[in-house]
């Protein structure tokens, strides 16, 4: 039973809207019961599946699997990574731009959504944005850990007053990444745990040992659900909505500058900062896509999670996927274009070099099976979309690896070039992170509300028949 | 202790004082007052805790916090401080002011012949090697040997002990040892007594050789030098004076103890300076790609026996028949003939050391008939080496014979470099006593009873003739630092005076054999100044009155002989050469040497068989660049019933089906560093044909193997990174290089003007002096304290020289024109590596330099990536050796040794610019042009390098700067460089059939 009534009224986005189709974004015959009791019980009452333990186990030793690496890589060197000269890096600012731009989806459906009023978001919202915040942990990793002193790399990047009047160079990039990554984590961070305060309060009303009453009590803070919070609360999520919003943009727009502030041919292009957007975005919804379906699968969500999102995200995949494809041509015509000698070598070698290999796996993922998406067929078919979840996650990575380590490895003096290739570490950290990832994931299934229970009750009938009542 | 005690109030005083009775005498108001804290402060003033004593349970808690504490004051331990003892001077040394290093003339003596060296010392320690301007076959410049010398000094795995069958002993025990070996040789005239050394040219050793043959006339003296000088019969040319030059295999500037004042010669040619001499024209035939080679105007690449033909035709083109013994090369050798007729008497033909004595007396008469005798080549009395190989044959049979009781081995190692077919060290072991001196327990002391630890040139007392006959005495820059002997104490200790030292004995043969002249004192102190002995006498007998003439040719007879029979020259020949990095392998253990990319195939810390790209075509042989190294394939040698596993490298400009190796690897027992490297050439090396032969197959053994190239590709893509014309191109329009390129203007920028108000500094690099020859690589390294990284860092790419030698070729495949360009830090003016630094670790200094501060880097390696030069280096692990305590002793104490995690570069040698800066700020003046040198300029032979003051419109460096051949490495990409080139201009002859390929760099845009 729901502790408190249903909330009389829905947040100003709900307001406006027409009446939603409601049918498609709920599947089944719920009431506002037993979507509190379905979601609820994930965390509080029904016994932990024994898949989970499988799946925490798994996680939880890949992770250690990075915690290997970073010890080796602290007593020994930067040096057991792969990185040389020219490739000064490699899989460190690979991994870092996939992470985050994994992160972009939630803060998309979040905030972007909720602007717009995109209804079907709710189901979804919480998770994507619980992945966002542990993208943005594994991404973090990397820029503090491939420096070569990162115990100074860790403090000595931010601006801080000290004796020396030492301050940074606000003129690199990399500064701008401090900023950018640190206010979005920040952003991110809050605006989940905001989302999150009715529902702690719920799990606080239902919880039945004592502990768990404490816990959820304290994270809930003191919620009590009266009007005047409601009030608060829809003001304070629209605020930070609006505050996250820029945010989508800008993080990976300035992820993007390091490369294009840079001089090297193949990161030195104007194009960067909306190709990266799209291409962060795309590959969100992908991570996103990923997550869902074996989530609604296994612990039987599929009423909240219904085809219907899982189409929504797959046309988003398809028209930031068509960007990103726009991109890849640009890049091209542009190095022809220029005439500029070095670009146009850069655009052969990268089709032809060494690493062809490389980009026409990422063509085929990026570009030819992302057109698949516009059969219907195709995009309604759940273990479709989940491998091409993954052609997308593993073609963003090939993207990453393409612009870093192939513009890099062959520059301006051909005496200078070589080769780049990651090491068991390097590996080892890669898979690490995406432990950690899940690590993270399975804990946050296992103790917190996976979907937004007062926003999946909003837009229940019931809650629409009192709301026009 | 207890913190003063507060007084009681006065008034419990008071009243105490009342009740007491009697006189009561106290010394202070707490005493008086009579307080508990009062007694308390009288129980503890002594230790605290010491009233606990008396208190059996408070004892106990007192004894156990104590336990406790001293154990956990054990943990804080854990580095024991070092014992040191502080001796302060009584008397300071004369002129020895900490921080600021003297100069000590000396010389290094690589194979015999010294070449003069000024070596730093600070504080007593030798630091950095520096050639001797007043050195004739120096002046002033140095080879990568002589810079890493240093290196060697304090290799800390130099042989450190006297050892009789692996045992320590004394020196006393070894010289009574000799004295009862020698006295029982003495009644046989010492016919079982040899002496092998390496080639002598020490006036010294000589005397003291000749004094101890002269008492034992049945001894012999063996000299062994295994990569030569074997023919240096006493020709002196002079390569300034030739406006022609052609090359009979022979390597004047990457090889032979003169290269670096030949090198010094031939570039003074290539100046193209307004009033200066004319360019010279180069003609090189060779059998191997060489560094004359890669300056080569026309080059004529054949197999090594093919040398001869050539030369043959030649000869009979220059009688006015036709080249037709030389099918494909006749219209090659024809212009070439009529050149040199036109340069008759200004002309000069060198042979090899590689080429048989029938090229050598070919070269002689070419020479000759062609009137440069007197001109540009004379003949003077260098003590010629002799028959290296003869020698050492005769020893191995008196060995195999049993005739050999006692030998004595000085600094040489024939048991690793004597050619195979000796079986040297076989026949060794059947000497009844054997005694070695080495710097190393290497692969002969291993051998020998005794092993006498051998003092390094700059420990030693001693003398040496240059490859010109110009004497140098040797004096030390340190005392041995594990006690070694020289060759002069080790042929005292056979001698009847065995107790002199070798000060004693140079100093002594000067004084007695007069070669110094009347005031000998002043003559000694003045020669020791200098680094070279002035006197008349010292410089032996002076150029021979008259030439031989072409009848009395001493090889006049080879000449006759037929051509080499066609039959020996079927299937592929081998070409053996000394290591250009590690020479016959006395340099192996030596890790500046080893990591020293090899000039023409880039190869460090291996050899390999190289071979044309065709040959290894035809081979199956396939090169792959990975991140981890280039990967080749491995092949099998066989070789006149020997075999060697070697892997296979192909090198553009190799003759096709000739295979050339590289003695000096393969080493047993070279040390921590240049053991077990590479495959051991010597193992192929026959005494009958030590450089060259027929008869070679190779077989693909199906193995890979993974060799550390440090330049991978040598095409320059069309790009004007180098850019070439010839000399008539130069002449018709002299701004060449600026039309190849694009220079955008000043406005394009949206950062800020730099202004450089006092000094702006600047460099100049001359692609047409620069040999190729990596002095400067070393001489950086030695200078700037940079870490050698080893054969896995190397071949992932993350070697740390700061200055690099790129190396480019262009044309066709099968003869290529080679470029070198030196790459230091550019100093970009708009530098950018600056802005992307998050830390502001690289910062631009108001003279100019790009400054790098090791402290503030964190090590993103942004500013690597953003470098379009490569030239930053980072340190991936902690690379720099912070243990070795004898490396220590040789670093430059006034540059930093980095750590791990930070990114580093070439600063311009800035040390050297502050302590210039300093001396002329204190002397109230302006830093001098040419004062500042950096270390990369400083050993430049070929004087390519030129830094200085760019404000300075007088100075060298803005006078080379105008020059019209001035370009900036892509200046397009507008960074402004401060590091530039002159355009290099080569000298083809237009009647040649091979035109050079030429403009490498096609115009551009950027």
């Amino acid at each position: 039973m729901a502790t408190r009534p249903p909330e009389p009224r829905g947040d100003l986005a709900r307001d406006a809207l027409p009446p939603p189709p409601g049918a498609e974004l709920l599947g089944g015959d719920h009431t506002l019961a037993s979507v509190t009791e379905k979601i609820a019980s994930i965390t509080l009452t029904r016994r932990t599946p024994w898949g989970w333990f499988l799946g925490f186990a798994i996680s939880f030793t890949l992770f250690m699997g990075l915690l290997w690496a970073v010890v080796n890589l602290l007593f020994v060197g930067i040096g057991v990574w792969g990185p040389n000269v020219p490739v000064g890096w490699g899989f460190d600012i690979i991994n870092l731009v996939w992470w985050i731009g994994i992160g972009h989806a939630g803060t998309l459906i979040s905030a972007i959504l909720l602007l717009f009023r995109q209804q079907w978001r709710t189901s979804i919202n919480r998770f994507a944005e619980a992945m966002t915040l542990f993208a943005v942990a594994c991404a973090v990793f990397y820029p503090v850990f491939h420096t070569g002193r990162p115990w100074l790399a860790v403090y000595w990047l931010f601006p801080y007053p000290n004796t020396m009047g030492l301050w940074p160079q606000f003129r690199s990039p990399l500064i701008w990444d401090v900023f950018a990554i640190s206010t979005y984590g920040l952003v991110s961070a809050l605006f989940w745990f905001v989302g999150l305060i009715p529902d702690f309060a719920t799990l606080r009303d239902r919880a039945r040992s004592k502990p768990w009453k404490i816990a959820y009590g304290m994270l809930a803070m003191g919620w009590r659900g009266s009007a005047r919070h409601w009030h608060n609360y829809d003001t304070a999520y629209l605020l930070l909505a609006g505050l996250a919003t820029p945010l989508v943009i800008s993080v990976h727009s300035v992820v993007s500058l390091d490369f294009a502030v840079g001089i090297v041919p193949g990161w030195h292009a104007t194009i960067f900062p909306p190709y990266f957007v799209a291409g962060a975005i795309y590959a969100g919804f992908a991570m996103v896509l990923t997550l869902a379906i074996p989530l609604r699968k296994f612990y039987g969500l599929e009423d909240f999670i219904t085809m219907r999102h899982l189409e929504n995200m797959a046309k988003v995949m398809l028209a930031t996927g068509l960007i990103v494809a726009y991109g890849y041509m640009v890049e091209t015509f542009m190095a022809w274009y220029s005439a500029n000698e070095y670009e146009r070598f850069m655009i052969w070698n990268r089709m032809t070099g060494p690493y062809w290999p490389m980009y026409a796996a990422l063509i085929l993922c990026n570009v030819v099976m992302i057109n698949t998406l516009w059969v219907k067929n195709l995009r309604t078919s759940v273990p479709y979309l989940f491998f091409i979840s993954f052609v997308v996650s593993v073609g963003m990575w090939l993207e990453r690896y393409v612009i870093i380590v192939t513009s890099l490895h062959r520059d301006f003096l051909p005496s200078s070039w070589g080769m780049y290739s990651g090491t068991a570490y390097d590996w080892s950290a890669f898979v690490g992170t995406i432990g950690l990832f899940l690590t993270l994931f399975f804990l946050f299934i296992r103790f917190l509300p996976v979907i937004s229970i007062f926003e999946m009750r909003s837009i229940l009938p019931e809650a629409e028949a009192k709301e026009n009542a | 202790m207890s913190a003063p005690l507060p007084p009681d109030d006065l008034s419990g005083i008071r009243r105490r004082l009342a009740d007491s009775r009697g006189r009561v005498f106290w010394k202070s108001l707490e005493e008086l007052s009579g307080s508990a804290r009062f007694k308390e402060f009288l129980e503890r003033e002594f230790p605290e805790q010491a009233s606990e004593w008396d208190d059996p349970e408070g004892r106990r808690d007192f004894l156990r916090v104590m336990g406790a504490s001293l154990a956990l004051a054990g943990l804080t331990g854990c580095t024991r401080q070092p014992e040191e003892k502080i001796v302060p001077y009584v008397r300071a040394p004369e002129d020895e002011l900490p921080g600021r290093p003297l100069f000590f003339a000396t010389a290094v003596v690589d194979d015999g012949y010294a070449r003069g060296v000024l070596v730093e010392s600070h504080m007593g320690r030798p630091t950095k090697v520096e050639g001797n301007p007043d050195h004739p076959l120096s002046l002033g410049a140095t080879d990568a040997f002589a810079q890493a010398a240093i290196l060697q000094l304090y290799d800390p795995d130099r042989s450190q002990t006297l050892t009789y069958r692996g045992e320590i002993r004394p020196w006393g025990n070894f010289l009574a040892a000799m004295h009862s070996a020698v006295a029982a040789q003495r009644a046989a005239g010492g016919a079982g007594v040899r002496l092998l050394t390496g080639t002598v040219t020490s006036p010294t050793l000589i005397g003291q050789v000749q004094e101890f043959l002269a008492t034992l006339p049945g001894a012999r003296w063996h000299q062994w030098e295994p990569a030569g000088p074997h023919q240096t019969s006493g020709l002196q040319h002079r390569i300034e004076a030739a406006d022609l030059l052609l090359s009979l295999d022979a390597d004047f500037v990457g090889a032979g103890p003169a290269r670096v004042r030949d090198a010094r010669a031939y570039t003074s040619r290539r100046k193209l300076q307004p009033g200066g001499p004319a360019m010279n024209r180069l003609y090189v035939v060779e059998s191997a790609p060489s560094l004359t080679g890669a300056l080569a105007d026309h080059r004529l690449a054949v197999r090594p026996s093919e040398v001869d033909r050539i030369a043959r035709a030649i000869v009979g083109a220059l009688d006015g028949g036709v080249a037709s013994a030389e099918p494909g090369h006749q219209a090659w050798i024809a212009a070439l003939a009529t050149d040199l007729q036109r340069h008759a008497g200004r002309s000069l033909v060198l042979a090899g050391e590689w080429q048989p004595p029938a090229v050598h007396a070919l070269a002689r008469d070419l020479n000759q008939r062609l009137g440069n005798v007197g001109r540009t080549v004379t003949y003077s009395a260098v003590p010629p080496a002799g028959d290296a190989f003869g020698s050492l044959r005769e020893l191995a049979a008196d060995m195999d014979a049993g005739r050999v009781s006692l030998l004595v081995v000085s600094g040489t190692n024939p048991v690793y470099t004597a050619p195979v077919d000796l079986e040297f060290s076989a026949r060794m072991d059947k000497v009844g006593l054997r005694v070695h001196l080495g710097l190393y327990q290497d692969e002969t002391a291993e051998r020998c009873h005794w092993h006498v630890p051998e003092a390094h040139t700059f420990e030693s007392w001693g003398d040496a003739r240059a490859a010109d006959g110009t004497v140098t005495i040797l004096q030390p820059l340190i005392a041995p630092l594990y006690g070694g002997k020289t060759a002069h104490e080790l042929l005292a200790a056979l001698t009847d005076r065995p107790e002199r030292t070798a000060y004693e004995i140079v100093r002594e043969h000067w004084q007695t054999g007069g070669g110094l002249g009347g005031d000998f004192e002043r003559a000694w102190q003045q020669a020791l100044h200098d680094g070279v002995v002035r006197a008349p006498a010292a410089e032996g007998t002076a150029t021979l009155p008259a030439a031989p003439t072409a009848s009395t040719t001493p090889a006049a007879a080879p000449f006759a002989a037929a051509p080499v029979a066609a039959a020996e020259t079927q299937g592929l020949e081998l070409a053996f050469r000394p290591d250009p990095s590690v020479y016959d392998g006395r340099f192996a253990n030596v890790g500046w040497l080893q990591e020293l990319p090899k000039p023409l195939t880039k190869l460090t810390w291996d050899n390999a068989a190289l071979m044309s790209p065709r040959t290894a075509a035809r081979l199956g042989i396939t090169t792959e660049a990975t991140s981890r190294g280039t990967t080749t394939d491995l092949v099998l040698l066989r070789y006149r019933g020997r075999a060697v596993t070697a892997p296979a490298l192909a090198v553009p400009g190799h003759p096709d089906e000739t295979v050339t190796v590289h003695l000096g690897y393969g080493r047993a027992r070279a040390g921590r560093v240049g053991s077990g490297l590479g495959f051991n050439a010597y193992a192929l090396r026959t005494s009958d044909a030590p450089w060259s032969g027929a008869g070679l197959e190779v077989a693909k053994t199906g193995e890979r193997y993974t060799l550390a190239v440090t330049q991978e590709h040598w095409s320059l893509e069309g790009r004007n990174i180098v850019r070439a014309a010839t000399r008539a191109q130069h002449e018709r329009d002299p701004h060449f290089a600026a039309r190849l390129g694009h220079k955008p203007g000043r406005e394009l920028t949206m950062y800020p003007e730099h202004k450089y108000e006092g000094y702006a500094w600047g460099m100049a690099i001359d692609l047409n002096s620069c040999v190729g020859c990596n002095a400067c690589v070393v001489a950086c390294q030695a200078e700037n304290n940079i870490p050698v990284v080893g054969k896995d860092q190397v071949a992932r790419g993350r070697e740390m020289h700061w200055l690099r030698v790129d190396q480019y070729y262009t044309g066709a495949v099968e003869d290529p024109d080679t470029y070198f360009a030196p790459v230091p830090c550019m100093h970009c003016e708009m530098a950018p590596c600056e802005v992307v630094c998050p830390v502001a670790a690289t910062v631009h200094s108001e003279e100019g330099l790009n400054d790098m501060v090791y402290n503030r880097c964190v090590g993103t390696r942004y500013c690597s990536n953003n470098c379009p030069y490569k030239v930053r280096r980072f340190n991936f692990f902690l690379y720099s050796d912070w243990e070795t305590p004898s490396l220590k002793l040789g670093r430059n104490p006034d540059v930093t040794v980095r750590s791990r995690g930070v990114m580093e570069k070439c600063t311009y040698c800035v040390q050297r610019i502050n302590h210039a800066r300093v001396q002329a700020k204190n002397e109230d003046r302006k830093v001098r042009d040419g004062e500042i040198q950096t270390a990369c300029a400083q050993a430049c032979p070929g004087r390519a390098i030129v830094f200085g003051d760019i404000n300075d419109p007088r100075s060298e460096v803005a006078r080379l700067k105008a020059d019209p051949r001035n370009y900036g490495m892509l200046e397009e990409l507008n960074t402004r460089p401060r590091t530039t080139y002159l355009a290099a201009v080569r000298n083809p002859n237009p009647e040649m059939p091979d035109q050079p390929a030429l403009a490498p760099g096609t115009a551009s845009h950027g």
